[in-house]
């Protein structure tokens, strides 16, 4: 406490021109001067350089017509949509990409990881030579060899594999009805909303009744049976307005349902696989971080193998695995700029791609680019890290 | 991920290297001793690298026909490999003295881009190629198709205008890679691969069974293919647009490598201006007098370079068609030397 004071006092004392806080201060904002300068000169430089160079610049041409066509659109989209609508059809793609590839990986990662450690010699093996030679072979190489191997083993459109007549498997992908919403179908969204509000709302109530009681509530099987009951006696009850639009051979492809590309078969395969393996990894190092005792300690508790790995380790693994897990979701969703390499029409290949080149505007469209892998990046983190001081330990 | 890596690099290149690429890239080629080119990274017949590393084709022999022109040796010049993507990014930052890679002259490449295209080495179009299985004998049959090409071309567009002017649904499937376009094609994930017909007669040879496919006659766009420049370097732009005047030129006089050194006794006095006997047009593009001779004699003329990389006598077994001299019927035009 003394020393404090005195501290203080010696501080009042001296000029301002040693004061520690104001030269930190002007440090500070000499250096954020510094780097205004710099990023100022950098654009002003880059815009100079290219106005001598005839090239033209600006953002006006993300208004501009493209004029060429996208394999596969989420939105609407057409020859007469503009660059800036490219833009969110690249955007969209990407996105899907990365979050279906995101939600395979980590469920194939935990399986391996956990397969990994399995007493069960031959399993073991396999998630080893599986983890092993996956994660030693370049990305570019996997998604040539899905592409390519699923593409040649698959027959053409008019020998195409098919499920009695309403899905069909051949080398433009796969076919499936897409249900066709009609009147009073309005009538199931409401049944299913109501169903997952049920749910969270019994989740709810079973924990507090068993931090009570101690009684447990089927809350898995219960949650299961609203979602899929409510929905179908609504649909019952409001006369089966769902109808489904069947994929019909017409000339060379399919026409009409739901179709999906073997470029992104093969995309998602391959990063989900790739990335899977190192998602494995983390997830043995963080199941290895629990120290054995606490399962000794579960088991000497009455708790079967099953619950202790559910209730007991996993949940103290999750703090070492979350933090580079998240790297990993990270990568994925940046490897996936690969899809160019197979035409997966993603926001490198449509926009980062076909546009720069029409456009010749290399600086604006990767400067657009590039703002949306770190946006997508920072996201990802975010939500990682709230999940992760979710289940990060909380002391009472 | 390997090329956004390029491609910014480049990018940040724009801004930075204040004006790397000046006027003066004779001066800076002459300095350097050898000339930068930007080819093809492989399509047969254009430019193509065998298993030796050594390139061959049309567009790698206007590289070395300017090598001979500006240091009188074909050796000097150095080729970098470039996707549709690159291409133009590399030739703007710097990276490369000139870009001779079958890239079509269009307006908006030659206005907006910095670039000047300094003639034209081919007269090309596009077409389609199928399966004979399929039966097809039309390019307007091909409604509903699924349609590979690469990215980064004229030939996306040129699709989406055909298909859509008559009102014929289609799918295009844009590959990177040219490479991966065939295989993707060979493995029945297209109807249809679309590019230059050139080129189709160039990938078809790449194919596991060339002779179960066809090239549709239609042609639907004109792709005249020709060798550019930075612009604003007059100097530079004019010794590579004269290099291939004079391979024309020399076709026309009948000039060609194996009686150059005949034809330079000749009383003909177009032939003695365009191999330096008399007069001295080589000091107008800073060059020695006998630049065009060096040409001539070192690479061939127009004729010769066109029957030995994709001639009838080559497996592309392309005729002259369009590229004909002007006199045969064709387009190729040179203006005189004089």
């Amino acid at each position: 406490m003394a020393g404090a004071r005195t501290a203080e006092e010696a501080a009042k004392k001296v000029a301002w021109i040693n004061d520690p806080r104001i030269r930190g201060l002007a440090y500070q904002i000499v250096l954020i001067a510094i780097i205004v300068l710099l990023g100022y000169e950098f654009i002003h430089n880059a815009a100079l350089n290219l106005e001598k160079q005839n090239i033209a610049s600006g953002f006006g041409f993300l208004k501009n017509t493209s004029g060429f066509a996208i394999v596969q659109t989420l939105i609407d989209y057409s020859e007469e949509s503009s660059y800036g609508r490219v833009f969110f059809v690249g955007l969209l793609n990407t996105i899907l990409v990365a979050v279906i590839g995101i939600v395979l990986a980590t469920v194939i990662g935990f399986v391996v990881g956990i397969a990994r450690l399995s007493n069960n010699w031959v399993i073991s093996r396999v998630a080893t030579v599986y983890v092993e030679l996956v994660r030693n072979i370049p990305l570019l190489l996997q998604l040539f060899f899905w592409y390519f191997a699923v593409l040649r083993s698959l027959p053409n459109p008019r020998q195409s594999l098919e499920i009695s007549g309403s899905v069909f498997l051949n080398n433009r992908g796969f076919f499936l009805p897409k249900p066709v919403f009609g009147e009073g179908a309005g009538l199931i969204g409401i049944a299913l909303i109501v169903a997952i509000v049920a749910t969270v709302a019994i989740r709810f109530w079973a924990h507090r009744r068993q931090d009570r009681t101690g009684r447990i509530f089927p809350v898995f099987w219960t949650g299961v049976g609203l979602l899929v009951g409510l929905p179908l006696v609504a649909f019952l009850v409001a006369g089966m307005p769902v109808t489904l639009d069947y994929s019909v051979l017409k000339g060379f492809n399919f026409v009409g349902g739901l179709r999906v590309i073997p470029e992104f078969v093969g995309l998602v395969l391959a990063l989900s696989i790739y990335t899977a393996t190192f998602i494995a990894e983390i997830v043995r190092a963080g199941i290895l971080a629990v120290s054995h005792g606490q399962t000794e300690a579960s088991y000497s508790l009455g708790l079967r193998p099953g619950p202790t790995l559910r209730l007991v380790v996993i949940p103290q693994a999750m703090r070492v695995i979350i933090p580079p897990l998240t790297s990993q979701y990270l990568n994925l969703t940046k490897n996936s700029s690969l899809a160019v390499a197979i035409a997966y029409p993603d926001l490198v290949s449509v926009f980062a791609g076909t546009v720069l080149n029409q456009t010749g505007q290399a600086v604006e469209v990767l400067l657009i680019t590039m703002l949306v892998y770190l946006g997508l990046s920072l996201v990802t983190s975010l939500f990682m890290n709230w999940y992760n001081a979710r289940m990060a330990l909380v002391e009472r | 991920m390997k090329k956004a890596i390029v491609s910014v690099v480049v990018g940040v290149t724009l801004g930075v290297a204040a004006t790397a690429a000046s006027a003066g890239t004779l001066d800076d080629v002459k300095a350097k001793g050898f000339i930068q080119c930007g080819v093809n990274p492989g399509l047969p017949g254009f430019s193509n690298p065998d298993d030796k590393g050594n390139w061959t084709g049309i567009d790698v022999d206007v590289c070395r026909a300017v090598a001979a022109a500006v240091f009188g040796d074909t050796t000097k010049v150095k080729f970098t490999p470039l996707s549709a993507k690159e291409r133009f990014t590399a030739l703007q930052t710097g990276e490369i003295d000139m870009l001779s890679r079958n890239s079509t002259w269009t307006m908006s490449r030659d206005t907006s881009l910095g670039l000047n295209f300094t003639g034209i080495t081919y007269y090309d179009g596009q077409g389609f190629m199928v399966r004979k299985s399929l039966g097809v004998t039309s390019a307007l049959e091909l409604s509903g198709a699924s349609v590979c090409t690469q990215t980064g071309t004229t030939t996306e567009l040129n699709i989406a205008d055909f298909f859509r002017s008559n009102n014929m649904p289609y799918e295009i499937v844009a590959f990177e890679k040219n490479d991966e376009v065939v295989q993707a094609y060979d493995a029945g994930r297209c109807d249809v691969h679309s590019t230059d017909a050139s080129g189709l007669h160039a990938e078809r040879l790449k194919l596991t069974n060339p002779g179960d496919h066809v090239i549709l006659p239609e042609i639907i766009s004109k792709e005249p293919l020709g060798p550019v420049v930075r612009q604003g370097d007059d100097g530079w732009f004019n010794v590579v647009k004269w290099t291939l005047f004079a391979m024309v030129n020399a076709e026309e006089l009948g000039v060609t490598s194996k009686n150059v050194d005949e034809m330079k006794a000749s009383e003909n006095p177009e032939i003695k201006r365009l191999l330096g006997t008399e007069g001295a047009f080589g000091e107008g593009i800073a060059l020695g007098n006998d630049w065009a001779y060096n040409i001539v004699k070192m690479v061939g003329n127009y004729g010769e370079i066109f029957d030995a990389n994709v001639g009838p006598d080559t497996p592309l077994g392309i005729s002259r068609g369009l590229n004909a001299l002007w006199k045969n019927g064709g387009l190729q035009y040179a203006p005189p030397v004089r």
